[in-house]
């Protein structure tokens, strides 16, 4: 079932185009990251260290060098070490200190998988053998995984010296809590008094990758004067622009960056790994490098999100009415700081209206890699936590679990406990949606349980150019910069088609390169069609702003005296009716003769994303005998603003309901005694297949953005925060007995089943 | 260490090429006949990206060597289109918008053709087991399992 809220009021926005870059993926042509080649280039290879934790005494690359077939490699002598800095990479902030030292261990290696040197060589198999002549001394050191060891006084330190931020006074010791970070208003203590019930819940979550299908790969030459060219799988190739050029000490201008097509992202591509490493080789080499991850590079050494220890105290009236809502938020971190514990702080209680709230969090060190952005980054943590509590209570209070959210429900005017008012938001809209759903009202059989769970999640604007040129057959050519992940370029193109009135099969939209557009900040956020949008509708109106100037040329009358009208240029005011109406292709053909090109430009800041709310509707069954979860039945609800291309929004709730769907049920980081990963493909690390789902249903609400000309929301992140409180608490219903760990595999289930018959 | 001559039929034309001893057939699809529509995502016969059909077989071509396909017939995704016209399964994958990324796409394509040509009334149960070699990170299946379904209707109809 695919359902939409609201009818179609536009001629090309809210329909179903198939997309422009569709036929090239269907038939193999599209090029992904791995798919470039260059005559004459080497393999790349990343030497990577066994420990989880130790001191580099030395590297001895000498016998490696001498291997014939090896032309080069680089160590940490070869990347300058880097201050403090931190800078945005999607929703996160890096730290280019730590920046130099993922992409190349410096001091230490600080998890198993850590680059410590890198070879190019004229084929893969010397490559190789040239990893394993590198001599490493290393002194193993005690090492920590998990994130409560981490935080003992007596645990080994990650990141010697580190002092944890946000305290006052500041500790003396170090230790492995990089930050501390509080939000919250009202008075949380006298909040708690009002209350009639209380329930406090202590969650773990384990460690999840975004499990994109395509590894990390890219291509990197060097030409003779110090020119370079990079071709990379990324989310932003600005982004992986400015980080390489800071590196390797370089213009920006000397690097250009194209972005291949990417085989999936999910926040995991906005940061770089072996860029730097193939610039560095080509640049010694002056031959091109490709460098491809292995699946079982991709898992150990590529961000996962965070695992956590959450533990959350919800106090409400009698009623359903919350009163206080409290957490604490322990955030794995990886080895360097900069989990998105923050925002999960900020979203734990976003849904609500709530007087008193109180949620602190921390950020913390541990020796494992470095989490990366994954989908809402630090939301579906919190609130899983949050929402399961909130279930429970509807439990305990014996009510329905929608209503007493929609006794909550944030709306346009409530105050966030992380400061700003909502302005129109469609929590409610989606809530009455899911109650008045076929699936909310279905029976359910033996064994089978139904939870329901709200989410929300900002949506970012930021740096956006997108260049629109009117071709001299009046066809439009749109240049936009943000790597097209699922559907971008079909969304920008019907915007274009809308705004100039134009068909939209004579909209034909790239990806283009650093050097040929200007700025644009990553693929992240669900920022892609909504700053997109924004700055398409910039440049489509300055092309209508420009070809009204050349008619108004030719009919020799003001400017202001012709208008643009259903797609037609005329001359108005007095002047109505004297010159025949012109379309943009009669302008296109005439530019050369009238002024030169005609080409419009985008180039914001972009402003007045607003968040998307979602609802899912989960149904499980378990089987009694093995504690397995199988999910029956699915629908995912969310506020799109405007759905501009409804099959790639409707995609967007049904992928990120499945990745959801995995990190409830089956995915996890495994990590042994020895802090070695221990699932390092995709047998053992085990994302949902086909067989073990049912269709996913989706519900579009449309509460537009006044702040977009289209109403567009962000929508590609929402929808992985709902499914693990709606799974679990469907399991609770279906069990008997809830759960307050992830993944709810079966021998967790079946064990806390059994606890709770012996009972 | 001198490489072998490999003699096969790529998509109904002869090709010949040199390998490895422990090259895979993917290998030598996407480095040697710059062939890179079949993808490679975990070389261990769990994702389903580098699906072609080898005498017939659907296989995962990170599990079989490139000698292997000596005098054999292999089918990737480059074959499936029949000059300008799409097969019917990619047409309908495009209506469906049943890929995001893409990347899987072609693996997936080559898995439902070789399920619909030995069952053209598959149920929803069928197309999901036949698919569930093929992983997709992006669409959770569902766009997918109805645009099979959806060819399979029309190939019913003798469209």
């Amino acid at each position: 079932m695919q359902e939409r809220v609201k009818s179609p009021k536009y001629d090309v926005v809210g329909t179903r185009p198939i997309r422009p870059d569709g036929a090239d993926k269907v038939t193999g042509r599209a090029k992904y990251g791995a798919d470039h080649k260059i005559a004459g280039q080497l393999t790349g290879k990343v030497l990577r260290s066994p420990y989880p934790h130790a001191r580099i005494k030395s590297i001895d690359i000498s016998k490696a060098l001498a291997l014939t077939g090896v032309k080069a490699i680089v160590t940490r002598d070869d990347f300058p070490d880097q201050g403090t800095e931190f800078v945005p990479a999607g929703e996160m902030l890096i730290n280019y200190r730590d920046v130099v030292r993922n992409v190349m261990a410096r001091e230490k290696v600080l998890y198993e998988g850590h680059p410590v040197a890198a070879v190019a060589a004229t084929s893969e198999s010397i490559a190789r053998a040239a990893l394993k002549l590198i001599k490493v001394d290393y002194e193993i050191l005690p090492h920590v995984i998990d994130v409560l060891e981490a935080m003992k006084p007596d645990a080994p330190i990650v990141e010697d010296g580190m002092i944890t931020a946000g305290v006052t006074p500041p500790p003396t010791k170090p230790s492995n809590v990089a930050k501390r970070v509080e939000f919250g208003m009202g008075d949380i203590e006298k909040g708690f008094k009002e209350a009639d019930l209380i329930i406090e819940r202590e969650f773990n979550t384990q460690p999840v990758h975004q499990g994109y299908i395509e590894p990390h790969a890219c291509v990197a030459s060097v030409s003779e004067d110090g020119t370079a060219e990079l071709w990379t799988t990324t989310q932003g190739h600005w982004i992986a622009r400015a980080h390489c050029a800071r590196l390797l000490g370089w213009d920006m201008t000397k690097l250009r960056v194209t972005s291949s097509e990417i085989g999936g992202g999910f926040g995991g591509k906005t940061v770089v790994y072996m860029e730097p490493l193939a610039l560095a080789l080509a640049m010694k080499t002056r031959r091109a490098v490709k460098m491809v991850m292995s699946r079982e590079d991709v898992m150990r050494a590529s961000g996962p999100t965070s695992g956590a220890n959450i533990w959350v105290k919800i106090g409400v009236k009698k009623d359903g009415r919350i009163v206080a809502g409290e957490a604490i938020l322990k955030y794995q971190a990886g080895c360097f700081q900069g989990s998105p514990v923050q925002p999960g702080c900020m979203c734990a209680y976003a849904p609500y209206d709530i007087e008193n709230v109180k949620v602190v969090g921390f950020d913390v060190l541990s020796n494992r890699p470095k989490v990366a952005a994954y989908r809402a980054p630090g939301a579906p943590i919190s609130e899983y936590a949050v929402e399961s509590v909130i279930d429970e209570i509807a439990q305990k209070l014996g009510l329905c679990p929608i209503e007493m959210r929609l006794k909550n429900a944030a709306k346009e005017g409530t105050k966030a406990a992380y400061g700003p008012k909502f302005g129109p938001v469609g929590l409610i809209e989606c809530l009455e949606a899911a109650k008045d759903s076929p699936h909310w009202k279905a029976p359910l059989a033996k064994n089978q349980g139904r939870g329901v769970a709200a989410g929300f999640w900002f949506n970012i604007g930021g740096e956006t150019t997108v260049n629109l040129q009117l071709n001299e057959d009046g066809t439009l050519t749109l240049m936009a910069g943000t790597p097209d992940i699922g559907g971008l370029r079909a969304s920008l193109a019907m915007m274009a088609a809308e705004e100039l009135k134009m068909d939209y099969h004579k909209v034909r939209p790239i990806i283009a390169d650093t050097s040929s557009l200007g700025y644009n900040f990553v693929t992240g956020g669900s920022r892609s069609t909504f700053s997109g949008g924004l700055a398409t509708v910039d440049a489509a109106r300055s092309i209508i702003k420009q070809a009204c100037g050349r008619a108004a040329k030719l009919w020799e009358i003001p400017e202001d005296a012709v208008m643009w009208e259903d797609g037609q240029i005329r001359p108005a005011g007095e002047n109505a009716g004297k010159h025949a109406a012109m379309t943009l292709t009669d302008i296109a053909k005439i530019a050369g003769k009238t002024g030169g090109p005609i080409v419009g430009v985008g180039a914001i800041q972009a402003q007045g994303a607003a968040p998307s709310f979602g609802v899912h509707i989960a149904d499980t069954e378990v089987d009694p005998e093995t504690g397995k979860l199988t999910i029956t039945r699915y629908t995912a609800i969310q506020d799109a603003g405007t759905a501009i291309h409804p099959a790639y929004v409707e995609g967007q709730f049904q992928g990120g309901a499945v990745q959801g769907i995995g990190w409830a049920l089956n995915e996890e980081y495994v990590y042994g005694a020895d802090g070695k990963l221990q699932n390092t493909g995709f047998l053992d690390y085990r994302m949902p297949v086909a067989s073990d789902l049912p269709m996913i249903d989706t519900i579009i609400v449309e509460v537009p953005n006044p702040r977009h000309p289209y109403g567009v929301r962000g929508i590609g992140e929402t929808p992985i925060i709902p499914p693990m409180a709606a799974i679990a608490s469907a399991a609770a219903r279906a069990t008997g007995v809830r759960l307050f760990e992830l993944p709810m595999s079966p021998p967790k289930v079946l064990k806390a089943m059994k606890a709770a018959k012996g009972k | 260490m001198s490489k072998h001559h490999v003699s096969t039929t790529v998509n109904g034309d002869a090709v010949e090429f040199l390998c490895e001893t422990d090259q895979t057939l993917l290998d030598c699809l996407r480095d040697e006949l710059d062939l890179t529509g079949s993808k490679e995502g975990c070389s261990s016969g769990d994702c389903g990206a580098c699906s072609v059909m080898l005498d017939g077989r659907l296989v995962c071509s990170c599990l079989v060597l490139g000698v292997e396909a000596n005098g054999k017939k292999v089918e990737t995704i480059e074959g499936m289109a029949q000059g300008s016209k799409l097969h019917p399964l990619q047409q309908k994958f495009l209506e469906h918008a049943a890929l995001q990324c893409g990347i899987c796409t072609p693996g997936v394509l080559i898995a439902a053709k070789s399920l619909l040509e030995k069952n053209n009334n598959p149920t929803e149960t069928e197309v999901r087991y036949y698919l569930a070699g093929n992983l997709c990170r992006c669409t959770g299946y569902d766009k997918i399992i109805r645009a099979v379904m959806d060819t399979a209707a029309d190939m019913r109809k003798g469209a």
